[in-house]
């Protein structure tokens, strides 16, 4: 490898994690959604079901997890307080359930529209704020939905409530075959990937992208950052109550804790394990912290005495997450194009 | 709905809001003078805790416990910044508070490890046990006034020694600009020592003086965390007297909103109905507050930089 | 010394200037940095604004660009009152500027850097697919003004890659692709070394009479050479106004300022 930035004709980005890749053909979101499809074939040969469940969960963590990457990684903007549209999601399918409007037809319109709302609602006062207060106040609306979750008594309160059968699809029970739900779940993350991808190549990705890296420059060239912030945070709300759809559905169960700010926190931590602002990287992350908590839990009671400091050793030693890691070792190796 | 059951929950209330302010005090500065969000403040208030519960265990009596408490939440305090906190200032935001996530995982479950997972209570010291009247029909529990007593005390203490002192002064300048003091030739990670260590004494006192009257358990920092991230945002970051003021208002609005909630909303709609969006209501209205107050001053009530 | 014919006077009597400021204030605390600023750039001029260190020049351009408030006193843009505008606000109606401490982004190509701005102006931007990359009504206008400037070249590599001189010619490519009638440029040459100096005043020489300028810079050699006018402020005052010749040879302006420069 050369280091040397001398112009060249082909012009190959010196710092692959700063561009990304809109013309660049990723290989690794491919190889990544080709094992996902091809997984249920080789469930088939174990414990099924519990592969099935878990991976399902994965796919759906890392929804959300590309929801917040897309924010965060493209916009900086640090939102702790997004498991809340988790449990936007779930509870539309839980409320709607309970009163008998079973079809995902009529409760994911619902759960896309009340994320939605509550996204441009939190999003027009938070963004008005920078930094820290950008953190803490994000915070403190994912707590206030985690309390108005647990003052709705007649949906459980503090317990959640528990569907009595996952959401009809047009009518038709198909979702609780789980190798279909697990299709649904798998083109559903596909689908949204390449939205989002979509997004941040789009000229309107390229305005959260400049005003994430700097946003008196945007204002120079005659944008207002604000107005683009809110909708791509609205947009990832949106992604994420998609999620809380799906979780609500898998576990058959919603409940506050689906907003407890550890939640939030957590979907941080996914994005960051996998590399932020790559999109799949979230998706990595999602998959390195639910099977790590699997296999640690499995081990101890007290896998958290394990996790915690893991926690702080990637922040101190492994900026980049997975991806970042992943990064160095093909350069080291003579660079792996 | 009687005058003296509106004093007691005043008198509630500002001693949540003196708790809140223990806590704030401590971050606020450290946010202000570092830069640094520490997510893991909320474990030192429940550390100081179980200190506080287990010195008085040991010597059998709260003031030793608390006499004990106190030194050992400062030194937990300083290992932590020097193990860790330290090399996270020249981080961004986000990887404080990734770090500072992992350490309350850490921390929560370390306790649960050390002390075990049910909640431990802390026998109220006989000297403030019992009540006394403050009023016709209006008893209150002498801990808790010794509690608001004491609040009120250290924030005295804490305004003078921000004010007048050459370290307060160093620390204010510090809020307003970093850059500046440390041209000015102060040390300023000692500075910053010196902030976290005693911001993180006041979240152990703090935690250590509510242990007789809550159960002190894994995770009781948590949520008061966040209360405290309210206050500060509130406040204005770095102001110590926005602390105060903003604790005292989060801390009233929350108890008396909880309280009287129900009771206003009945003027304007049916009893059941009122019970139900009352509760449903009250654990809101402190985000609700902050996100007026962050509507119209961005900044917070007292912004110190500008 | 420049080859301009000294229209200086013609621009002083402009009837309708393309930008005034009239008593403009603005104080931080107890400290006046703009005070009762009143000037007029007539279409087409470059105009310098010099000044010692602190005098307040950055802080004008904030004000005039929008980037900071003013406390009184109004400015106007082809006569329209842009005083509450802001700066996004003010750059569409074409105002555009540079900054003394450059202010690109990093992490996008020289060429992105410009687009971005192209795309500013032609709007749509929330249209959320299509790669932006490859839109050749944006790329193509950008292309053209970074050959403008001379860094085609170097259109494709990060622009925090850039050596510093380029940066300098790559913000105002950026400023250029607002397609602004007012440029606002707050030391251009600061921290270029000689060669790149001297292309950017190439640059300046070029872009002169296409629009208005507002220069700030310390370099005497190019404001001498390259200006219509010469205003001198200090302390936030403005103490002469006029042709190179005339500021040059003001008795308060040596006193106050140029007698340090030995000029
Ligand atoms: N945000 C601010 N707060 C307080 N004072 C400020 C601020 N910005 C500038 N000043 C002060 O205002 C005065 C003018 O500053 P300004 O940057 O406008 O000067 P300048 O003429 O551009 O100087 P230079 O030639 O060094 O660039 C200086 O004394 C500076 O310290
Ligand atoms: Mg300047």
């Amino acid at each position: 490898m050369t280091p040397l930035p001398e112009p060249s004709t082909t012009a190959a980005p010196p710092r692959p994690a700063s561009r990304p890749g809109f013309v660049r053909r990723e290989w690794l979101p491919i190889i990544l959604f080709v094992l996902l499809a091809l997984l249920p074939f080789a469930a088939m040969l174990g414990p099924e079901k519990y592969t099935l469940s878990l991976v399902t969960r994965v796919m759906i963590f890392a929804l959300a997890a590309i929801s917040l990457d897309l924010i965060l990684g493209y916009g900086a903007l640090v939102s702790f307080g997004h498991a809340a549209f988790l449990g936007i999601g779930g509870y539309a399918v839980g409320i709607l359930a309970a009163h008998g409007f079973q079809d995902a037809a009529l409760q994911v319109p619902v759960a896309l529209l009340a994320s939605g709302l509550f996204a441009l609602l939190t999003g027009a006062i938070s963004l008005r704020t920078k930094g820290v207060y950008f953190i803490m106040i994000t915070l403190a609306f994912g707590q206030m939905a985690f309390f108005f979750a647990i003052s709705l008594s007649a949906y459980g309160g503090d317990d959640g409530l528990t569907l009595a059968s996952r959401s009809k699809l047009f009518g038709l029970s198909w979702l609780e075959n789980d190798r279909f739900f697990y299709a649904l779940v798998l083109a559903l993350l596909i689908g949204c990937y390449a939205l989002t991808r979509a997004i941040v190549a789009s000229r309107f990705g390229r305005v959260i992208r400049g005003a994430k890296e700097n946003p008196v420059r945007m204002e120079a060239v005659g944008f207002s950052p604000f107005r683009y912030q809110l909708a791509v945070y609205v947009i990832s709300g949106m992604i994420c109550g998609l999620a809380g759809v799906l979780l609500a559905n898998q576990a058959e169960f919603v409940a506050p804790a689906y907003m407890a700010w550890q939640r939030s926190g957590e979907l941080i931590v996914m994005v960051i394990l996998g590399g932020l602002g790559s999109l799949h990287g979230a998706i990595i992350g999602a998959a390195a912290f639910l099977l790590l908590e699997e296999i640690l839990s499995g081990y101890t009671e007290h896998w958290k005495l394990i996790f915690g400091p893991f926690l702080v050793l990637v922040v101190l030693f492994a900026r980049g997450g997975l991806l970042g890691i992943l990064a160095k070792v093909r350069g080291k190796s003579g660079g792996g194009r | 709905m009687t005058l003296s059951l509106f004093l007691v929950q005043t008198l509630n209330g500002l001693q949540f809001g003196i708790l809140l302010f223990f806590i704030a005090a401590g971050l606020t500065l450290v946010f202000g003078v570092m830069d640094f969000i520490n997510l893991a403040h909320g474990v030192q208030y429940m550390i100081g805790a179980y200190l506080a519960a287990m010195f008085t265990a040991l010597t059998g009596n709260f003031f030793f416990g608390l006499m004990l408490a106190l030194p050992s939440a400062l030194l937990f305090g300083l290992l932590l910044e020097f193990l860790i906190f330290r090399h996270l200032y020249a981080r961004d935001h986000l990887d404080q508070v990734l770090a500072t996530f992992g350490i309350i995982i850490f921390l929560n479950q370390a306790v649960k490890v050390v002390w075990g997972a049910a909640p431990l209570s802390v026998p109220v010291p006989e000297i403030l046990s019992g009540t006394v009247v403050l009023m016709d029909g209006l008893l209150y529990p002498v801990y808790r006034l010794a509690l608001i007593g004491s609040g009120l005390a250290i924030a005295l203490i804490l305004y003078i020694l921000v004010s007048y002192t050459r370290i307060g002064m160093l620390v204010r300048a510090g809020a307003t600009n970093a850059p500046m003091v440390s041209a000015l030739g102060v040390d300023i990670s000692r500075l910053f020592m010196v902030v976290f260590g005693f911001g993180a004494m006041l979240a152990g006192f703090a935690g250590a003086m509510v242990a007789p009257i809550l159960s002190v358990e894994p995770g009781m920092g948590d949520n008061l965390l966040i209360l405290t991230f309210v206050v500060i945002v509130i406040g204005g970051i770095g102001s110590i007297r926005g602390a105060f003021i903003a604790a005292l208002l989060v801390g009233l609005v929350d108890t008396l909103g909880r309280i009287f909630g129900p009771f206003l909303l009945r003027l304007i709609m049916d009893p059941s109905a009122a019970s139900q969006t009352g509760r449903a209501l009250a654990p809101m209205l402190i985000y609700i507050l902050m996100a007026a107050v962050l509507f119209f001053r961005p900044a917070g009530l007292f912004p110190v930089r500008k | 010394m420049a080859g301009t014919p000294a229209k200086a006077e013609d621009f002083a009597k402009a009837a309708k200037p393309a930008l005034a400021l009239v008593d403009l204030n603005k104080a931080y605390g107890a400290l006046k940095v703009t005070d009762q600023v009143s000037l007029e750039f007539a279409p087409g001029e470059l105009h310098a604004i010099i000044g010692p260190n602190g005098a307040g020049k950055t802080t004008l351009i904030h004000q005039i660009s929008g980037l900071a408030g003013s406390d009184s006193g109004h400015i106007l843009l082809d006569g329209q009152d842009i005083t509450g505008l802001p700066m996004a606000a003010r750059v569409r109606k074409g105002l555009a500027r540079s900054f003394q401490i450059t202010s690109i982004i990093p992490g996008f190509t020289g060429l992105e850097n410009v687009a971005l701005a192209v795309q500013a102006r032609l709007g749509s931007s929330f249209r959320l697919f299509g790669a932006v990359s490859r839109e050749e009504r944006l790329n193509a206008p950008a292309r053209a003004i970074l050959e403008t400037v001379g860094l085609l070249g170097r259109a494709d590599l990060p622009a925090g890659l850039l050596s510093h001189g380029e940066k300098r010619q790559l913000e105002l490519a950026i400023a250029m692709a607002t397609e602004p009638r007012v440029l606002l440029l707050d030391e251009p040459l600061a921290g270029t070394g000689p060669e790149e100096s001297a292309a950017v005043i190439a640059l300046l020489r070029k872009l002169k009479g296409r629009y208005t300028i507002v220069l700030i810079e310390h370099d005497m050699d190019a404001v001498f050479a390259l200006a219509d006018r010469v205003s001198v402020l200090v302390y936030g005052r403005i103490i002469a106004s006029g042709t190179p010749d005339a500021v040059r040879h003001d008795p308060a302006v040596r006193e106050a300022y140029l007698g340090e420069e030995g000029l």
